[in-house]
């Protein structure tokens, strides 16, 4: 028995921590939220080259980052699984992949809503659309891999690989648009000129890219935390917990 | 601030169409995000026989 709960502590004693800091995340990203978007839309001036239009980049920036951001870390945390055998790091990894997803799913779309404005069209094959695409079928990719296979640790190992390999096609979206002549402007901040301008949108992008973060460390302890209880609901802490509370 | 009225915020300066495009989509994709969410764990928490408030 004690060496089944030594076996089982870190995952339980995650799911309780976990928990705990749930909500403190919550409150943070709510508040980040609000003075992000308030400085986006209130305080933030108008472009002088694209007007109002460039106000997509308080979620589009920050979509942007996260995406890429996220999968690093779920490949980080894949990868820690499958050489160390640690089945918290790949449940980690499995919980951050539909938010990574949705992030990058929102990168796109809002891309494609700036650029019909600025460009004259929702959508170009060039370098920087295209590997964001990629990065998009690779979320989808490692979550179909992982929900096709029915034993855990095979689909945790599965997933690992792919979302290893997949780790490739970062630099590629981060350097695309200095390494091929693309559509996409360069660095964000640069078209603004004015420093008074360059602070209020910098600002607002910064939050919004704080509070992004926030609400991905919620989804992903909240689902971390159920894919624990999902794979360890035959062991005696779970059933410790239903007892508490049906008490 | 850029705005003389409300009419004015909503209008984006002409862009109204693909900035609130934009902020309804991410809206959406939160608010889907968080309900999905929510029902697996209710689901979770009916099967292993928790009690939802049991924990965040």
């Amino acid at each position: 028995m004690t060496i089944n709960w030594f076996k089982y502590a870190s995952p339980a004693s995650f799911y309780f921590l976990a928990g705990r800091m749930i909500p403190f995340f919550i409150i943070a990203a709510v508040i980040l939220l609000i003075i992000g978007l308030y400085i986006g839309f209130f305080v933030a001036p108008t472009d002088f080259q694209q007007g109002e239009a460039y106000r997509i980049i308080f979620i589009h920036v920050p979509a942007a980052w996260m995406s890429m951001f996220l999968y690093v870390v779920m490949a980080f945390w894949a990868g820690i699984g499958l050489a160390f055998n640690t089945r918290l790091s790949s449940m980690v990894a499995s919980a951050i992949a539909p938010t990574g997803a949705m992030f990058t799913f929102l990168a796109l779309w809002t891309g494609a809503w700036w650029g019909k404005p600025m460009w004259g069209t929702w959508w170009v094959w060039d370098a920087r659309l295209t590997s964001e695409l990629i990065l998009f079928f690779l979320y989808i990719g490692f979550m179909s891999l992982q929900a096709a296979i029915d034993d855990p640790r095979r689909a945790d190992k599965a997933g690992a690989i792919i979302a290893l390999v997949g780790v490739v096609n970062i630099p590629i979206i981060y350097f695309s648009v200095q390494w091929w002549n693309t559509l996409h402007q360069g660095a964000s901040v640069s078209l603004v000129q004015s420093p008074k301008m360059a602070t209020a949108m910098l600002t607002g992008m910064l939050i919004m890219a704080l509070a992004a973060w926030m609400y991905s460390i919620v989804m992903v302890l909240m689902r971390t935390r159920m894919i624990i209880l999902e794979r360890e609901r035959h062991t005696a802490w779970v059933s410790e917990l239903k007892e508490g509370v049906s008490k | 601030m850029s705005w003389e009225s409300w009419s004015d915020f909503f209008a984006m300066g002409g862009y109204g169409f693909y900035v609130w495009g934009s902020y309804l989509v991410a809206l959406l994709c939160v608010l889907g995000e968080v309900v999905l969410v929510r029902n697996r764990r209710r689901t979770l928490h009916k099967q292993l026989g928790l009690k939802d408030k049991s924990s965040l």
